[in-house]
């Protein structure tokens, strides 16, 4: 059977992609934060999933306003890179998983998570960023991708215990999927930042510090955390880290922290990453 | 926190605009800001960049928006289009065709150089402290 061996959290701040793509990793500005993804990179080519899960937001690029899904699921054969408005980033095409997300769809549905099913669709930097932070800049990416794109940028995104849930849900999907797979699944966003009007620029590090910890000490804790919260403590962008509960859900009950970053800035971001491995 | 103040909380506007200096982009605002988005949308392509470049008055006509808005783009009024309902990712893209940069739309909605808003988030970023509601503030 198909199972979700760990969890990746992670920002996707879109300047950390165009650091990759300009060559600007070595400036000093951005050497402690490619540092602090060495790591990463490392256990990813050695843990080898077939497939990726990565949960991140449209930044108003495949979705306009025609249409605000709030769960929207990738179940195409491929994702092209989008054009955001400067060219698209040179990374390679997005290669899907349609057998598998057909059948997420239908368990989910199932389970009363009334999913978008998206068959085509352009991604972001919400979903390629944190793919060259623990990929690199590979010919073509080592793993098949099943993108769940959510809002978070219309308020209100859906609270953080309905993530967590959604996760649950996603577990019991994955493992109802006869081929044998190894699944890792990203939550992408936050932690800390706001990048609107004259509150622009806060970072919230002892928030975003707690948040690390009760993803392993106490989830539930994390899932009761209301949406007003994020937002007042952790800036209005800051509802993103509700992606790394679906994440965090899809772990089941016990997990193993196994490497921890926090770096600020990138950007206005205060840039969170996480590796936890289902116990 | 009882779950019931998850719910109830979404469903009061007066709870999120206590926050200073932020324009939450709720449900109402983006009706508002509908056809300003749309725009702003329309400028992911690089030939739509051009033509609104050339006229921006001329372009912007093509859009069914309020003459408040039109003008709020003209002049470039960052915090004026937050409240008119535009959302920031869809005015970074008004920033790229300006060929300026996330953070540098961010110092103007501050209202700093981008090189001082550069300063303060390698600093560490602004505290919360301070920041954290209206009535704290006295706003």
């Amino acid at each position: 059977m198909a199972r979700i061996i760990a969890g990746i959290g992670t920002s996707h701040t879109p300047a950390i992609g165009a650091a990759v793509d300009n060559g600007k990793t070595n400036e000093p500005y951005w050497v402690p934060l490619f540092r602090g993804y060495e790591p990463a990179k490392k256990w990813m080519a050695e843990t080898k999933p077939d497939v990726a899960i990565i949960v991140y937001n449209d930044h108003v690029n495949a979705f306009d306003f025609k249409i605000v899904p709030t769960f929207a699921l990738g179940c195409g054969a491929e994702f092209p890179i989008a054009d955001e408005g400067w060219g698209a980033r040179p990374v390679p095409i997005v290669k899907g998983y349609p057998e598998l997300a057909a059948h997420m769809v239908q368990s989910l549905v199932l389970d009363e998570f009334d999913m978008t099913i998206v068959n085509e669709m352009q991604v972001d930097h919400g979903l390629t960023v944190p793919m060259t932070l623990l990929f690199g800049q590979p010919k073509e990416w080592p793993v098949r991708v099943i993108p769940l794109a959510v809002n978070v940028i219309q308020y209100p995104a859906p609270t953080g215990n309905r993530c967590y849930q959604l996760g649950k849900a996603i577990k019991k999907a994955v493992e109802s999927w006869d081929e044998d797979l190894r699944v890792v699944i990203f939550g992408t966003g936050g932690m800390s930042h706001q990048i609107q009007g004259p509150r622009a620029g806060l970072i919230n590090k002892e928030f975003d510090t707690a948040f690390l910890d009760n993803l392993t000490r106490d989830p539930e804790r994390l899932a009761r955390i209301p949406p007003l919260t994020y937002l007042r403590e952790a800036g209005a962008e800051a509802i993103e880290l509700v992606m790394w509960l679906i994440m965090r859900g899809a772990l089941g009950d016990h997990v193993r922290e196994v490497y921890r970053f926090y770096h600020v800035p990138a950007s206005s971001t205060g840039v969170g990453h996480i590796i936890l491995e289902a116990a | 926190m009882p779950d019931a103040l998850i719910t109830t909380m979404s469903k009061q506007p007066e709870e999120y605009e206590d926050i200073p200096g932020t324009w939450v982009f709720d449900a109402q605002r983006a009706r508002k800001g509908y056809h300003l988005n749309a725009f702003l949308y329309s400028l992911m392509k690089a030939e739509n960049r051009e033509e609104f470049l050339a006229d921006e008055r001329k372009y912007l006509q093509k859009f069914p928006m309020t003459e408040e808005q039109r003008e709020a783009v003209v002049k470039r009024e960052w915090n004026k289009l937050l409240e008119l309902g535009g959302v920031s990712y869809a005015l970074a893209k008004l920033a790229f065709t300006d060929k300026k940069s996330y953070q540098y739309m961010a110092s103007q909605m501050v209202g700093v150089p981008e090189s001082e808003y550069v300063k303060m988030m390698l600093r560490g970023g602004r505290s919360p402290d301070g920041w954290r509601s209206k009535r704290e503030r006295q706003d």
